[in-house]
């Protein structure tokens, strides 16, 4: 049994255009210390996901299952990097880590809360910027931040929700390989799950990546004249994102990859250009099913544009 | 450069004009005491602003001292009120549909109204006018620190889930952080309004202070005092509002 256990897990979010079923029947299995990254397109539902398997929120149908117990609101051996940092603006770099560390270990004492902060800023190279703010740092900088208070609180997984979508593409190479190096580097591995639109990315950190596809607007087309039928005027209006279907996931890529991998060696890999091929395949596949809908002629590209923009 | 001296000379200007228009007036109404005149029977207020002659026959600035006492400890008590209501106002939306109506309806009350009530209440002066300037400056500060606790990015309420804090360590670490600058401003507010009340307080009461003073001087028809008390009530008034709005500015900068 897999350590993360996603079985037929369903969510839609009510909103004035009507309710919007986000993700239906998804399922997915992690298994202990891996690392799984969600590949898809803006708005395609991979955030929901990301915080349905966190416990920010809860599913309307299905199971989640980790480390053999079901998902209750954030689970304590559980960390979350959030693409915008989310430092607090107010406390130093070794605050926001100590913040942390007193949440998950409260019978420590405060030195060696300290010391640990301290030491997993030491980590990302961060020794000396203990005592900046987060205005103090650049944006590498603060992403730093943010993955060291996910690692100092010594999580058993760790989400990632587009943890580089915010930096440049240079700051971005250099996280990644501190991410892939701390993620390998503890005594236990960490099971981690990443969402991402960078295919490339996903290429580099994972074990398996995952192809999230948005809801066809085929099924929308059946929606719309399951309306005309019923006799409303909407379906002259065009499509509303309530008129998309569901997200689904593809069938799981795997990157047998040895480690460590730099972007470098993947650009000529033949496993990486197998496993790129697969997963843009697999995501164009869906677009191409909405391109039968809309007829728009859009090429998708490596870092996926939002899904939206290609469907109006 | 002469940008600058320009722009500190046109004040003096703008004070000069003032100073011509009020001797203008003073010319039209015998009763209203000219600039020079009032100077002439001020001078001992100001010139000896820490003598003590009498129980209203004082200083300006020992004057002054009465009423900024009595303002302080009614503001304190104003806004050792306002901020927690703010905060629980804040955090739930279901005491602020409650307590709404209320709050509007309070809200536009003079202090001339809340004054007899507090002596009703309190039988004494001294704690119906902390009374009045309490309730009367409340409000500010209860509407700025609810509008601050709605206006924290989810952000950062999505730490606070993520790292499971307490209830206690998100309100110290998050939310009291997040909202400073908006109680602040309000603080600033509630004491514009606190020293607003002071005056009708102290009028009302007969206490001494700034009020007291021009309610008395104008029952002994010392008019020049009458303009000399409204313009210490608002040389007081402007200090007060600079002083905080620097402090204002010093806690926005952390």
């Amino acid at each position: 049994m897999p350590f993360i256990e996603v079985t037929a897990v369903s969510k839609s979010f009510a909103g004035s255009a009507g309710t919007r079923h986000v993700l239906r029947d998804v399922s997915l299995g992690v298994e202990h210390g891996e690392f799984v990254s969600i590949v898809g397109a803006m708005g395609s539902g991979k955030s929901t996901l990301l915080s349905l398997l966190a416990g920010l929120t809860s599913p309307d149908a299905g199971r989640i299952v980790i480390g053999g117990e079901p998902v209750r609101g954030i689970r304590k051996d559980g960390a979350f990097v959030f693409q915008n940092y989310s430092l607090l603006p107010w406390f130093t770099a070794l605050e926001n880590v100590r913040l942390a560390v007193e949440a998950a270990f409260p019978d420590l004492s405060r030195q060696a809360q300290r010391a640990r902060a301290v030491e997993t800023l030491e980590r990302v190279g961060l020794g000396s910027a203990l005592n900046r703010r987060p205005r103090q740092l650049s944006g590498g900088m603060r992403q730093r931040v943010s993955i060291a208070r996910a690692f100092a609180t010594r999580p058993e997984v760790l989400f990632l929700d587009e943890p580089f979508g915010a930096l440049d593409a240079l700051t971005r190479e250099t996280l990644q390989q501190e991410l892939a190096r701390l993620c390998t580097d503890g005594e236990r591995p960490v099971t981690t799950v990443m969402i991402t639109n960078n295919v490339e990315e996903a290429i580099l950190l994972s074990d398996r990546i995952i192809p999230m596809i948005p809801g066809p607007l085929d099924f929308a087309q059946g929606a719309l004249t399951l309306r005309q039928a019923q006799g409303h005027p909407e379906h002259r209006r065009g499509v509303s994102p309530a008129d998309r279907a569901p997200a689904t996931l593809g069938t799981p890529i795997p990157v047998e990859l040895s480690r460590p991998r730099t972007v470098a060696q993947l650009a000529h890999d033949e496993q990486a250009t197998h496993a790129r091929g697969h997963v843009i395949a697999a995501l164009t596949a869906a677009l191409g099913r909405k391109r039968v809908s809309t007829s728009s002629g859009a090429v998708p590209s490596a870092v996926l544009q939002p899904a939206t923009e290609e469907t109006r | 450069m002469s940008k600058r001296i320009l722009h500190s000379v046109l004040p003096l200007c703008g004070i000069a004009l003032a100073v011509l228009a009020w001797w203008a007036a003073s010319r039209l109404v015998p009763d209203l005491p000219s600039p020079a005149r009032t100077w002439e029977e001020s001078k001992l207020y100001i010139l000896e602003p820490l003598s003590k002659r009498g129980e209203t026959d004082q200083g300006i600035l020992l004057l002054a001292y009465y009423s900024l006492m009595r303002v302080a400890r009614g503001f304190l008590l104003g806004i050792a009120m306002a901020t927690p209501i703010g905060f629980l106002l804040g955090v739930s939306p279901t005491l602020t549909r409650m307590f709404d109506p209320i709050m509007q309806v309070l809200r536009p009350i003079s202090p001339l109204a809340w004054l007899p009530l507090g002596l009703v209440l309190f039988q004494k002066s001294e704690p119906a006018a902390l009374f009045a300037i309490a309730v009367c400056s409340m409000w500010p500060t209860v509407i700025n620190t609810m509008m601050g606790v709605r206006a924290i990015p989810q952000d950062y309420w999505n730490v606070a889930k993520v790292l499971r804090l307490s209830t206690f360590t998100t309100f110290t670490k998050i939310i009291v952080p997040a909202t400073l600058p908006y109680i602040f401003t309000g603080y600033r507010l509630s004491l514009g309004i606190a020293w607003l009340v002071i005056v009708a307080s102290e009028m009302l009461t007969g206490t001494p202070g700034v009020g007291g003073f021009l309610w008395q001087e104008y029952n002994s028809l010392v008019y020049a005092h009458i303009l000399l008390a409204i313009i210490t009530i608002g040389v007081v008034g402007f200090a007060l509002d600079r002083l905080m709005g620097i402090a204002e500015a010093k806690l926005r900068a952390v």
